[in-house]
């Protein structure tokens, strides 16, 4: 007479499995109405606030872009990188170089700056094959903190400007669009985060995807089911890698100026800090992380100019120690709280 | 050949410093099985102690000795309250919690003594040893303290019963346990030790570097240069790493026209990547083996 109870329980499983379905499927409803509620408000903004907002929710974006990149290879594929400063640096001085050399579109240098951080990206993969975890933390925390000097270095200042670095000019909106050069640059900046965003949820989601969270989640038995772990996490590295190049591109555009102290080591620390608060391995969690490396160092600094790593230290800290998840993971324990009622 | 043999001998001064390093980095990661990104940090905020120490008119070696104590006790203060709870949390977090640990001493250090450059004294003075153009007095200095410093602590770790207990206790925690050596406080010890390790190198350094919050960055990447090289999982290996990596760099900057003078933290990268591509172990170290 035990077999009742076991069939009640399994009856009990498979109708808490299907309740569970409905409410994802509603949240999933919830999720869309979400994303474009926030959207049209991304869309109405500029009309509202004054050109030094519009110019920081631009670089919001940026910051975004570059945390999402890296939340691509830490969050869902399980490799860290400390070096996402110099992929940002690669991104951003591409554009510069681009724009201030020859008369290439201001638009075309996002693809070359991406393209040419998915190769080195892929490239420096390739160690990090052999490299698990923390190696690769150290190999990407070296690059981090030789690339300032090899941005200074003599023999490529005709090419990089050496320490002035390269000041670069705003990109006028096309002719006949009703826009100033910020709210341009602004709805430019939204439509690739938009475009880069679904791209990096469409990844997520398919079979590469799959794939490349399975190497995060057990590695030899990723190995064991057929799945290439040298490729994929090559890949990762590169794509990661382009999304961070991209950012740094339009992060020049915003900014109109590079110089090689402002892509150190302590951009890196930023970035990390931004994905651990937005949550590892949440798409949306990205954009968070970059409200936060924006705007908190501004508000430390007005307590105390030199403070901002303390405060970035100390937050990450709370972060670990009582919001393990992150933002996103915050906002999700609250509406899964919330929710039933 | 003369201007070869001083700069080997300026190398091993510097390599002096990096083999110190690379020790306190490989005493922390034979414990915990991680790097230690805030080691750099640490052995800078010990000489600001000793800075802050010797502007109140103490004597040279009084600061060096409350400086290093201090430090050995604020590195079991770190493991303590920082790293224990969150021992075995996933690597991110540990990650994340290494990087917090450098923010924080990096901007306190700033906010306190600010970021203009100091001067450093050194005990040794600098005119050239033996009235010799080879080596200085306090690069001299340098290796003598460093060697007395590898001498005490493989004495320790090999002679005294307390240093084989911290040793089981990071080849074998579960063993070490078993037999009653109390394992957490090892561990602490380890980080003491490091700290107190890495106090010594910053306060030898930095009349080379000059003292401000952001000295260590590259002294601290030759150290996981050096650690690399010789071998993360062998102490003796990463001492020898480091002395090699501060020849390495001392003969590129000379003898390699641009790169070396300009791209000094570009070889430690190169370094670095090579010894991980060829050989993840390093030169002395054991390679390791995951269990499924």
């Amino acid at each position: 007479m035990t077999s009742p109870p076991k069939e009640t329980a399994a009856l009990e499983v498979a109708l808490r499995r299907e309740t569970e379905i409905g409410r994802s499927a509603k949240s999933l409803g919830m999720r869309q109405l979400a994303i474009g509620a926030a959207i049209v408000v991304a869309l109405v903004v500029p009309f509202v606030v004054k050109n030094f907002v519009i110019f920081q929710l631009t670089l919001v974006m940026v910051y975004g872009l570059a945390i999402l990149g890296l939340n691509l290879l830490t969050g869902f594929n399980g490799q860290f990188s400390l070096g996402h400063s110099a992929f940002y640096g690669i991104g951003a001085y591409t554009a510069a170089i681009l724009m201030d050399q020859t008369d290439v579109a201001y638009y075309w240098t996002l693809p070359c700056a991406g393209a040419l951080c998915f190769v080195v990206g892929f490239l420096f993969g390739l160690p990090a094959l052999r490299l698990q975890g923390l190696y690769l933390a150290l190999a990407t925390f070296a690059l981090a903190t030789a690339m300032p000097q090899i941005l200074k270095f003599e023999p490529l200042e005709p090419l990089t400007g050496g320490v002035q670095g390269i000041a670069i000019l705003k990109p006028d909106p096309p002719p006949g669009v009703p826009l100033d050069a910020d709210q341009w640059l602004y709805y430019f900046t939204l439509a690739v985060l938009l475009v880069m965003f679904a791209g990096a949820a469409n990844l997520v989601k398919s079979r590469t995807g799959r794939a490349i969270m399975a190497i995060r989640d057990h590695p030899i038995a990723a190995a064991a089911m057929g799945i290439n772990t040298a490729l994929y996490k090559t890949l990762t590295f590169g794509v990661s890698a382009f999304y961070t190049g991209v950012a740094g591109a339009l992060g020049a555009l915003a900014i109109q100026f590079v110089a090689p102290d402002s892509f150190t080591f302590l951009l890196s620390v930023s970035l990390l800090v931004g994905l651990v608060v937005g949550g590892v391995g949440s798409i949306p969690g990205s954009l968070i992380g970059g409200v936060f490396v924006l705007f908190v160092p501004n508000i430390a600094e007005r307590v105390s100019t030199g403070l901002s790593g303390a405060i970035y230290g100390i937050i990450l800290l709370l972060v670990i120690f009582v919001m393990p998840s992150g933002a996103a993971g915050f906002v999700r324990f609250a509406a899964a709280r919330l929710g039933p009622m | 050949m003369e201007l070869l043999l001083q700069q080997v001998l300026a190398g091993l001064a510097t390599g002096a410093i990096y083999a110190s390093m690379a020790l306190a980095v490989v005493m922390i990661y034979q414990a915990i099985d991680h790097l230690n990104f805030a080691q750099g940090e640490m052995a800078m905020f010990s000489t600001f102690l000793a800075w802050q120490m010797l502007q109140w008119g103490w004597p040279y070696w009084a600061a060096f000795v409350v400086a290093v104590a201090l430090s050995f006790l604020g590195g079991i203060a770190i493991e303590r309250v920082l790293f224990k709870p969150i021992q075995n949390a996933p690597i991110l977090s540990q990650l994340a919690a290494f990087i917090a640990l450098y923010g924080i001493l990096n901007s306190s250090a700033g906010e306190i003594w600010d970021f203009t450059i100091k001067s450093f004294p050194t005990p040794f003075g600098t005119t050239p040893l033996f009235g010799q153009g080879l080596i200085s007095t306090h690069q001299a200095g340098m290796i003598a303290v460093t060697l007395v410093m590898l001498g005490l602590l493989y004495f320790f770790f090999r002679g005294s019963r307390l240093g084989l207990a911290m040793r089981a206790a990071a080849t074998n925690p579960a063993s070490a346990r078993l037999v009653g050596i109390r394992v957490g406080w090892m561990i602490a010890l380890g980080w003491g030790m490091s700290a107190a390790v890495g106090a010594v190198a910053g306060m030898l350094i930095a009349p080379v570097v000059f003292l401000e919050p952001n000295m260590m960055l590259g002294v601290l990447l030759y150290g996981f240069a050096g650690a690399v090289l010789g071998g993360l999982s062998s102490p003796g290996g990463a001492v020898a790493g480091g002395f090699a990596v501060g020849i390495i760099e001392n003969l590129a900057g000379t003898f390699v026209p641009y790169v070396g003078r300009e791209l000094k933290l570009t070889i430690a990268l190169v370094l670095i990547v090579a010894v991980l591509m060829v050989k993840p172990s390093g030169v002395f170290g054991r390679a390791m083996v995951s269990r499924v």
